[in-house]
């Protein structure tokens, strides 16, 4: 069971006005149970795509390869039923339900993980008492929870509320897709302490992102560079630290 | 068959007599007919409809039990087109006048054909009046129609006087195929205030052409919600005419269309005077066959400066069979004004949908709680509370 | 700023001549008696010498128009219009027609510069070759009912461009009239599209072979000149596949206290990955202060996108005649094909209009976008209507419409009437409208900065419109907006 995550020559193409496009061209990436790794990489190199693609999203087309979580066949399941196996995305931009209230949405979504992996439901107070202790513990008002999912929400808003469902559904693999761009620090600090308090012996993240500066913060086990729709390059830490430095060029060049 | 020979016709016109001339036609209307266009009523030819017959007493106060109607402060029943004195009660502050000769097409709804086929066939229905100051509360009427091949022609008038206040839900329900076409003439008169919420869930074989006029006074306010959901063929045309200076309109509503029904909200507002407000939000979800309609008109007089209305109308399409025709119309005679209107029509938003799945939340569900917020966000527009959560429990899939 | 102190001058011109284009040509005409039955419809056949089967197409329209009413659903009033006290056949006098511009009768061509017709424009028309270079216009003017001058021929016809009075295309190119001819505004579609079926006289062919970029815009000038000469132009313009070709048209009319009538038909066509653009500045006599007179523009003008992915793009901008009657539309039935429509309409005076569009989505990813902009003053009333539908198969259909009004002064009306079908759950339509008057903040703040009132309403007007004029051809943006000044000259304070 050390690979958690498995994905193998993965491709993947989007149509847009009646013309594809391939966006990963043989994506290959393991993370083993209880790791956090993180993607870095140029605009346009496919990481977003990435994320989509392990959350469901019906709008990429795979045309090649496979992803395997916990030994399934990622790829077969309903974006509900890889939630339900613990597969969660944090939304680069969190998407706004209109007339749909933050609670209700919440509880909804938190019942049917629980049921779909045989465990209990909650019922609505137990729920709200859940839900109050995680909104304060990330400095959210409970005036949130009332309101409808993500609308009027400010950016660190939507990016907090994104981490409040994460906490509540307890993934066993959260993807964090630029959960920090245009985020100060101390909600980047929030996002970070989101992620820290889940890790464990079984959870693993993987981590989208373009700056070095929320690995102030989340320490990862392996980092990983992206390029062209694959993974160009894969080290330790340091490599973060390094691209911080020197930029992508480098590691373009030597893939070239 | 020419459309004056068919049997509807000649059963209609035959019951009128000498009113047969307000009918103002020469058979129902059909798709040329630019008000009817979306909705022609053919359909209704081949019915030689009749008076319907009497109900017993007992059996209506068994169908409103199964209501569970919200605590109110006054019931009016009416089943058959008649009205059941011993089902009714109303707060004392409140008369039921006697009915006189209302045998004329009121003015402002001229030219309406649901209106012309009321005056022409009316059935004495509800005189409310509240006097001067005085709080009504909240009255339920409900109508009852049940049989095949019977129609009723209900005429109501609500009058409230100057600063008096009444909220009115208004239940229309039934069994069987009949045509139902009440009318309810209002007058608010200067800081009156009428709130007049419609849950229209007739038989799904009925025909229903309803009609409301209202004439609204200075700084008065008449606030209409509809839930348009029963009938095979149902309209509900709603014409509010702002008539003394800062008086506002509402005129909302939410339709559910589905099986190879038809729903239709037409509406007119009518700025007759300066610095009035109008609001209109309508809502319309349609699945299986069903068949939607929507037309609002904002007709703005050179008098009525400073206007602002706003209009917005939107549908939901569940499925590959059904389908929307809306005309939201503008019409505008003064230039100091700021009228909007906007529509659209399309499927659940994709993203919308992603996101719950990706939450956990099963396809079916993340559905209906889409929809659910889709007509959430207009029932929310009822003021009442109790009402509001009337409503929300009428809704489908209930959460 | 360059456009202040051209509507500056535009305004000082206003203030001498109301409407300066109004003037007549003394040009010798020869006049079909008035009235119009099935000897006049023989006698305009016989007189343009077309084939049998012409004729019989214009007898079918005839005896189908006969059978029809004029619609009355549009929010115009105009008393009765007898359509026997008319003369339907006007030709200017002339020798066996000009085979070059030198045999134009030269009082064409000071029309031409009476009318304001660009310099370079003149020139071409004058055949100093090498004028315009930069970007060439062929002009087939038309003058009344007959095209007496046609440049640029020669350029067009090496790259394989048939660009013709249709007459001729009916005698030259006999099978593509044939094959097109009606298909897209059918001869019985309406009243007026039957009516001008039956008795037009001339109009424009284009003929844009596959993969032809048409190497000039081309343009027509209309103009009405004789009295009481009702004026049916026929217009038909093909792009075969990826073909592309912008067409230009503009009017303007003579001053004249009687009533004209015109009903023209405007058919495109467009194949595969083809893409026609239509332009038209439409400033035709609007009738004096009190309403009498000017022009009723009852135009039928309609394009199919019959190929996938193919393109219409309509752009009008409409300040003329007593009562406008026009919805160029789209059918679109290729698939992923696009329509457009982007409008302005200005009305002041007592003029009335009546315009808008059809977007009919026949097929999957079609596309259609509405531009709407309506200005109303004076005692005038204009109406957008519109008509989107989405039929079964138009799978991911969408359509974005945004109509909005100005209202100067409270005697005049402005309307929005939209029609929206939609029969496809996947299909998207989105309308907005709005209606407002210029904000007294907006003019305070120009006029603060040294704009008097008119300058600063012409300001704000183009601003309103810009949208729609950033879609016209360069060369029409300035007179489009030089006539918006024009057109709502009077209309403030």
């Amino acid at each position: 069971m050390s690979d958690f995550l498995k994905i193998e020559g993965l491709k993947a193409q989007i149509d847009a006005d009646g013309t594809s496009k391939e966006i990963l061209k043989g994506l290959d990436l393991t993370i083993p149970k209880g790791e956090v790794h993180v993607i870095m990489g140029p605009n346009g190199s496919g990481k977003s795509t990435l994320s989509y693609v392990l959350a469901g999203r019906e709008d990429y087309e795979v045309t090649g390869g496979s992803a395997h979580f916990k030994g399934q066949d990622l790829l077969e399941l309903e974006p509900e039923e890889r939630a339900a196996l613990g597969v969660f995305l944090a939304f680069q931009s969190p998407v706004e339900l209109p007339g749909v209230n933050n609670a209700n949405f919440l509880r909804t979504a938190v019942n049917a993980v629980r049921k779909a992996r045989g465990e209990e439901e909650l019922d609505a107070v137990s729920f709200l008492k859940l839900a109050r202790e995680e909104t304060g513990r990330l400095s959210m008002s409970g005036e949130m929870l009332k309101r409808a999912v993500n609308v009027g929400f400010s950016g660190g808003e939507k990016k907090r509320n994104e981490v409040l469902q994460m906490r509540l559904l307890k993934p066993s693999l959260a993807i964090l897709d630029e959960t920090d761009s245009g985020l100060d620090i101390d909600a980047l600090r929030i996002v970070a302490d989101g992620v820290n308090s889940l890790r464990g012996p079984d959870f693993s993240s993987l981590v989208i992102t373009h700056h070095q500066r929320l690995l102030d913060y989340i320490v990862p086990d392996r980092v990983h560079v992206m390029a062209h729709g694959r993974i160009i390059h894969s080290g330790g830490p340091e490599v973060a630290t390094l691209l911080e430095k020197q930029g992508y060029k480098q590691f373009l060049e030597a893939a070239a | 068959m020419s459309e004056n020979s068919a049997a509807a016709w000649q059963a209609l016109t035959g019951r009128a007599g000498e009113r047969a001339a307000l009918l103002g036609t020469e058979g129902l209307p059909t798709r040329r007919v630019e008000a009817w266009h979306y909705t022609p009523l053919q359909s209704l030819n081949g019915i030689a409809w009749q008076v319907a017959p009497a109900l017993d007493d007992a059996a209506v106060k068994q169908r409103i039990d199964g209501l569970n109607l919200p605590t109110h402060d006054g019931l009016l029943v009416f089943a058959n087109g008649r009205f059941c004195k011993g089902l009714s009660h109303l707060p004392a502050c409140m008369d039921v006048q006697e009915y006189g000769d209302g045998s004329a097409v009121q003015p402002l709804l001229a030219g309406r054909f649901s209106a012309g086929l009321n005056a022409a066939l009316r059935q004495p229905g509800a005189r409310l009046h509240v006097p001067v100051g005085k709080d009504a509360g909240l009255i339920v009427m409900v109508s009852l129609t049940e049989g095949n091949g019977v129609s009723t022609h209900l005429h109501h008038s609500i009058t409230l006087d100057e600063g008096a206040r009444l909220t009115l839900l208004d239940i229309q329900l039934g069994e069987g195929q009949y045509l139902t076409n009440p009318q309810m003439d209002v007058h608010c008169a200067a800081n009156a205030h009428l709130s007049h919420v419609t849950k229209q869930v007739e038989s799904r074989e009925a025909a229903r052409l309803a009609i409301v006029g209202a004439c609204i006074g200075e700084r008065g306010n008449y606030d209409s919600f509809t839930l348009n959901q029963g009938g095979v063929l149902a309209r509900q045309e709603v014409v509010s005419q702002l008539s003394g200076s800062f008086s506002n309109t509402n005129v909302n509503a939410i339709q559910l269309v589905d099986g190879s029904r038809l729903n239709d909200l037409s509406s007119m507002i009518h700025h007759a005077s300066p610095d009035c407000t109008s609001r209109q939000t309508v809502r319309t979800v349609l699945s299986e066959n069903g068949q939607g309609v929507f037309q609002g008109k904002i007709l703005v007089d050179q008098i009525a400066q400073k206007t602002d209305g706003y209009q917005m109308n939107q549908a939901l399409l569940l499925s590959e069979k059904a389908q929307m025709n809306s005309k939201p119309e503008l019409e505008i005679y003064a230039d100091d004004v700021k009228c909007s209107h906007g529509a659209t029509v399309g499927a659940l938003d994709e993203d919308q949908l992603f996101y719950l799945r990706s939450r956990g939340v099963l396809e079916e569900q993340a559905r209906d709680m889409l929809v659910q917020a889709f007509l959430l966000e207009t029932v929310e527009l009822v003021e009442h509370e109790s009402l509001r959560d009337y409503l929300l429990k009428a809704l489908p899939g209930h959460v | 700023m360059p456009a202040v102190s051209e509507t500056r001058e535009t305004v000082e011109k206003l203030a001498k001549s109301n409407y300066e284009w109004g003037f007549e040509t003394n040009v010798e005409m020869d006049l079909a008696p008035k009235g119009l039955n099935e000897d006049i419809v023989r006698l305009i056949s016989a007189r343009k010498k077309e084939p049998q089967w012409m004729l019989e197409w214009r007898l079918k329209a005839f005896r189908a128009w006969q059978e029809m009413s004029e619609p009355n659903w549009a929010k115009v009033k105009h008393p009765p219009i007898d359509y026997q006290d008319a003369h339907y056949f006007a030709q200017p006098k002339k020798k066996d027609g000009p085979k070059s511009l030198d045999e134009v009768d030269p009082e064409l061509l000071k029309t031409y510069e009476k009318l304001g017709i660009p310099l370079h424009e003149q020139e071409m028309l004058a055949g100093v070759e090498g004028a315009g270079q930069k970007t060439p216009v062929a002009v087939d003017a038309v003058f009344d009912s007959v095209s007496v001058a046609t440049t640029f021929r020669k350029t067009l016809a090496e790259a394989g461009v048939i660009f013709c009075p249709i007459s001729e295309a009916i005698i030259e190119h006999p099978e593509l009239v044939k094959k097109y001819l009606g298909t897209v505004v059918p001869v019985a579609d309406n009243f007026f599209s039957a009516l001008n079926s039956a008795v037009f006289t001339d109009g424009s062919f284009v003929y844009v072979p596959k993969g032809v970029r048409c190497p000039m815009e081309l343009s027509t000038y209309f103009r009405i000149n004789a009295r009481n000469t009702g004026q049916f132009e026929r217009t038909l313009i093909i792009a075969e596949d990826q073909a592309t070709v912008s067409y230009l048209e503009g009017c303007t009319a003579p001053q004249r206290d009687e009533n004209q009538l015109h009903a023209a038909v405007v058919e495109l066509v467009a194949m595969e990955d083809a893409f026609i653009k239509y332009s038209t500045v439409q400033n035709w006599y609007p009738g004096d202060e009190n309403g009498k007179g000017g022009i009723y523009n009852f135009v039928t003008k309609r394009g199919i996108c019959k190929g996938d992915r193919a393109r219409i793009s309509w752009t009008q901008v409409e300040t003329g005649s007593a009562i406008t009657w026009k919805y160029p539309s789209c059918i679109l039935a290729g698939k992923g094909s696009v329509g457009e429509f982007y409008s302005v309409a200005v009305t002041n005076g007592h003029q009335q209009a009546d315009t808008g569009t059809k977007m009919i989505h026949l097929a999957p990813d079609t596309r259609s976008t509405i531009v709407a902009k309506t200005i109303s003053a004076g005692q005038s009333d204009s109406t957008y209507r519109g008509l989107v539908r989405m039929q079964p198969k138009a799978r991911n259909g969408r359509n974005f419409t945004q109509c909005d009004s100005l209202l100067i002064g409270d005697q005049c009306g402005a309307h929005t009437v939209p029609y929206i079908e939609s029969r496809n759950m996947s299909a998207r339509i989105e309308h907005e409208a709005t209606t407002s008057k210029i904000s007294e903040d907006q003019l305070f703040y120009c006029r603060s900065r040294g704009f008097s009132e008119e300058e600063a309403v012409g300001l704000i007007v183009n601003g309103f419109c810009r949208e729609v004029l950033k879609e016209l051809p360069m060369e029409f943006a300035v007179e489009a907006q030089k006539l918006l000044q024009i057109s709502l000259e009077g209309s403030v304070g």
